[in-house]
C-alpha cells in the first residue's frame, strides 16, 4: 500500500526515528491501539476481527472503542471457530482486503494451524506468486495467576519453522506501533506475538504514523563481554540482568531482533564478533525453539567468533504449571540470565 | 435413483444457447480428462491427478450461472471447476506437465490451480481447507460492497471436517453470498460414505444452521444448473448462502485413470450402474432428441475440442520447465 511504503521509505531516509528527542510517553496498549486506529482510518480495505475486539474492555485496551469509531462492519466480534475464521481472513485478503485477526492467546492459534500453515503460508508459492495473502494474525501471550498449560504458551518456535510467514515480536511500545503498521502494510501473512507483561510498559511513541521495517533488529544496550539476543518480554529481563551485571563490571550487549522472520542475522553476528559470547534468551521452550535456531545460525555463519559454547535461557521443556512455586521454576528470567552470563564468561576456549 | 437422467422438468426456461453451452463445457471437461488419463502412464505429468470423469455436470451447471468476476474455490479434484469457470486450458495442461508456463508456474501441480483473471483464486488439497477461504472471499465482496458471489466446491468427505461446519455457520450468521457445492460421489479414496457417516443425506447435516439445503441429481446438468441458479441469485441479492448436495459418482479411481474396480473397493456392477447415468452421454442424447443438437453438431464440436486439447498438450510439452535457480521465488510476495 502506498501510505505504508512511504512510511518505510521515510524511515529509511532518517535511518531511524529520533526517539531520544521524542517526549510523548504512552503505554504499550495505547501504542498498539494507535497503530490499528491509524490503519483503519487510512485504508478502507483494513478490518479488525477477533473474539471480543468490540467488548467493553477492548481486548486489554488494544482495540478499545475502535468499533464505535469505524463501525461494526470493520471491527467485529467473531465466533470461536478459529480455524475457519483464519481461512475466512485469508479468503477476504485474496479479494483485496487486509484483515487483522486478533487473539487473546497464542494457544488458540493451534486450532488454526491448518489455515495458517497449510494455507496462508503457502498460497503465494503454491500458485506461483499469482496471488498473496496480506493478513495479520495478532496474539498476546499470557503469564501468571495460574494461567497454566493452555493459556500461557509462547509458540514462536512453531511459527519460525514455517516458510512463508513473517513473525514479529515487538518488545517496546515504539516497536509495537511501528511493526504493526508494517505488518498491516505487508503483502504476506504476518504473525505478531506480543506479551501480556509488556502491556504494563510505557515508552516514547511518536503521535504520527511510522513503520519499522522487518528484519531490522536493534541494540538495546551496548556492551563488550557477552551478547544476549533477547526475544519479546525477555528483553525486559535481560535489561535488568545487565544492570546487575554491570555493578560487577560485566558489560553485556543486548540485541532485540524484533522480527524473528525475517531475522536480522547481521546485527547478531556483528555483536558476537565483538563479544565472542552468545546467550539467547527466549520466552518459549528450549528444545527446537528460537534459541536453537539462532544458535545454529551463529554456528554456521560466525563459528570463528565464538570464544565459548552458545547458551540458551528458556522455559523448562514442560507444560506450564499453575502453582506459583512451580511456575517460578518454569519461567526463566533475570536470575537465569545473570548466572548464565557468569558461566559463559568462565569458559575460555581459545 | 432411476437408471437414466430425467432432464425434461428442468429444461423449461433454459435458452438453447445455454443448453448448448452446458453441453460444450461438459464435453470439454470430459475430453480433457480422457486425454490426461490416456497419457498419464507416460510419466510426463509428475503430479497426482484426481480426475472428475462422471462429475462434469456439477462444475458445468454451477459455473454457467457465474460471472467472470465471481469467485470459485476448488479442491484436489479441480480440473472441471477450473475449466467450467473459464480457466486457461493451455495453462492447465502446462501445469500438469510441471512447466513454468503452467497456471501456477509449475509450483502447484494438478491440485493447485489458479486463474485470477476469471475469479479462480486457488484450490486446496487439504480436504475442507478451501471452504473457509471461499467464505472469506464472499465476506470480502460484502465489505467492498460488490455483488460478486463465491462458490466453494467440496467433496462428501469434506463435510466430515469441522472447518466446513464452522464456515457454513459463519456464512449464515453474516448472510454471505457463498454457495457451498458438495459433490457427493459416495467415496473418500477407497472408503465408502456408509463407513464414514451415519446417513447419506449430506444436505441434512446443515439444515439446523438455517441455511437453505438442497439435494440435487449431480448427474443432471439441467437440474444442477437451475438449482444453482436460484442459489446464486439469492446470494447475489443479499439473501445469503445455500448448500447443495449434488449426488454423483466418479467413473475413474480416486487418483489416476484406472476404474478402481481392480483395486477391489467397488464392483463393476456399481460402476456400470452409474455409467448408465453418464452426465455427458445422457445429456447429449436428450439434446439430440429435443433437436437442440444434431449428430453433425456432435461431431463438429467434438473435433473442435479435440484439436484444442491436442494443441494444449503440444504447448505444454514444448514449453520449458522452471529454472531450478528460481526455487526460492514466490515464497514471499513483494
Ligand atoms: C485433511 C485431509 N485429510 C486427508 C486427506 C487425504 N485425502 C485426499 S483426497 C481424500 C478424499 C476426499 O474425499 P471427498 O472429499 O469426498 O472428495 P473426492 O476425492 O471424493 O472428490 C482424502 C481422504 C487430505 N487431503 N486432507
Ligand atoms: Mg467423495
Amino acid at each position: 500500500m502506498d501510505w505504508s511504503k512511504n512510511l518505510i521509505e521515510e524511515y529509511e531516509l532518517n535511518s531511524g526515528i529520533d526517539i531520544a528527542n521524542e517526549t510523548r510517553k504512552v503505554s504499550y496498549t495505547v501504542a498498539v491501539r494507535e497503530a490499528l486506529d491509524y490503519a483503519l482510518a487510512e485504508d478502507e480495505s483494513i478490518f479488525v476481527m477477533g473474539q471480543g475486539v468490540d467488548d467493553p474492555s477492548g481486548m486489554f485496551g488494544i482495540t478499545l472503542d475502535l468499533d464505535k469509531k469505524y463501525g461494526s462492519h470493520r471491527v467485529f466480534d467473531t465466533p470461536l471457530s478459529e480455524n475457519a475464521l483464519t481461512g475466512i481472513a485469508i479468503g477476504a485478503s485474496l479479494t483485496g482486503m487486509r484483515p487483522v485477526y486478533m487473539h487473546n492467546r497464542p494457544d488458540f492459534l493451534l486450532m488454526a494451524m491448518d489455515q495458517i500453515v497449510n494455507h496462508a503460508s503457502k498460497w503465494s508459492y503454491m500458485f506461483g506468486g499469482h496471488i498473496s495473502v496480506p493478513i495479520v494474525i495478532h496474539a498476546t501471550v499470557g503469564r501468571g495467576w495460574g494461567g497454566a498449560a493452555q493459556h500461557t504458551q509462547t509458540l514462536q518456535g512453531l511459527f519460525m519453522h514455517v516458510p512463508g510467514l513473517h513473525l514479529v515480536m515487538p518488545s517496546t511500545p515504539f516497536d509495537a506501533k511501528g511493526l504493526i503498521l508494517s505488518a498491516i502494510a505487508d503483502n504476506n501473512p504476518t504473525i505478531i506475538i506480543e506479551h501480556r507483561w509488556l502491556y504494563r510498559q510505557s515508552g516514547h511513541v511518536p503521535e504520527g504514523p511510522y513503520a519499522i521495517p522487518f528484519g531490522r533488529g536493534v541494540v538495546r544496550r551496548i556492551g563488550k563481554d557477552v551478547t544476549i539476543v533477547a526475544i519479546s518480554y525477555m528483553v525486559v529481563e535481560a535489561m535488568q540482568a545487565a544492570e546487575e551485571l554491570s555493578a560487577e563490571g560485566i558489560n553485556v550487549e543486548i540485541i532485540d531482533p524484533r522480527t524473528l522472520k525475517p531475522l536480522d542475522e547481521e546485527i547478531i553476528l556483528q555483536s558476537v564478533q565483538k563479544t565472542g559470547r552468545l546467550i539467547i534468551a527466549d520466552t518459549g521452550w528450549k528444545t527446537g525453539g528460537v534459541g536453537a535456531e539462532i544458535a545454529a545460525m551463529v554456528a554456521e555463519k560466525g563459528f570463528e567468533y565464538l570464544k565459548a559454547p552458545v547458551k540458551r535461557v528458556a522455559s523448562l521443556d514442560i507444560p506450564t504449571p499453575a502453582c506459583y512455586v512451580l511456575e517460578d521454576r518454569f519461567y526463566a528470567g533475570k536470575a537465569n540470565i545473570v548466572s548464565c552470563c557468569k558461566e559463559i564468561l568462565s569458559v575460555n576456549t581459545y | 435413483m432411476t437408471d437414466s437422467v430425467e432432464f425434461e422438468s428442468s429444461m423449461m426456461s433454459v435458452p438453447d444457447k445455454t443448453l448448448l453451452g452446458l453441453y460444450w463445457t461438459m464435453l470439454r471437461i470430459r475430453k480433457v480428462q480422457l486425454k490426461i488419463a490416456e497419457h498419464y502412464h507416460e510419466d510426463e505429468m509428475h503430479t497426482p491427478v484426481h480426475l472428475c470423469i462422471g462429475q462434469e455436470a456439477i462444475a458445468a451447471g454451477v459455473c454457467a450461472n457465474l460471472r467472470t468476476e465471481d469467485y470459485v474455490f476448488s479442491n484436489h479434484r479441480g480440473h472441471g471447476h477450473y475449466l467450467a469457470k473459464g480457466g486457461d486450458l493451455n495453462a492447465l495442461i502446462a501445469e500438469l506437465h510441471n512447466k513454468e508456463k503452467g497456471c501456477s508456474r509449475g509450483r502447484g501441480g494438478s491440485m493447485h490451480l489458479i486463474d485470477t483473471s476469471v475469479g479462480l483464486l486457488g484450490s486446496s488439497s487439504i480436504v475442507g481447507g478451501g471452504v473457509p477461504i471461499a467464505t472469506g472471499a464472499a465476506l470480502g465482496a460484502v465489505l467492498r460492497k460488490s455483488d460478486q458471489v463465491s462458490v466453494a466446491f467440496l467433496g462428501d468427505a469434506a463435510t466430515e471436517e469441522g472447518i466446513v461446519f464452522e464456515s457454513i455457520s459463519f456464512a449464515v450468521l453474516k448472510q454471505l453470498p457463498v454457495i457451498f457445492v458438495c459433490e457427493n460421489n459416495f467415496y473418500a479414496v477407497y472408503t465408502p460414505l456408509n463407513k464414514r457417516q451415519s446417513h447419506d443425506d449430506i444436505y441434512r447435516h446443515f439444515e439446523g444452521l438455517s441455511i437453505p439445503c438442497f439435494r440435487v441429481d449431480g448427474n443432471n446438468v439441467l437440474e444442477t444448473y437451475s438449482i444453482a441458479q436460484e442459489a446464486i441469485e439469492r446470494a447475489r441479492s443479499g439473501d445469503g448462502p445455500s448448500f447443495l448436495e449434488c449426488r454423483t459418482y466418479r467413473m475413474t479411481d480416486h487418483h489416476g485413470g484406472e476404474s478402481g474396480v481392480e483395486v477391489g473397493y467397488r464392483t463393476q456392477a456399481e460402476v456400470d450402474h452409474w455409467s448408465a447415468k453418464c452426465p455427458v452421454e445422457c445429456y447429449e442424447r436428450f439434446l439430440i432428441e429435443k433437436r437442440v443438437l444434431s449428430f453433425e453438431d456432435v461431431k463438429v464440436v467434438g473435433d473442435q475440442i479435440d484439436s484444442e486439447i491436442e494443441s494444449a498438450f503440444e504447448y505444454a510439452r514444448s514449453s520449458p520447465l522452471p529454472d531450478g535457480d528460481g526455487v526460492l521465488r514466490y515464497v514471499m510476495a513483494e
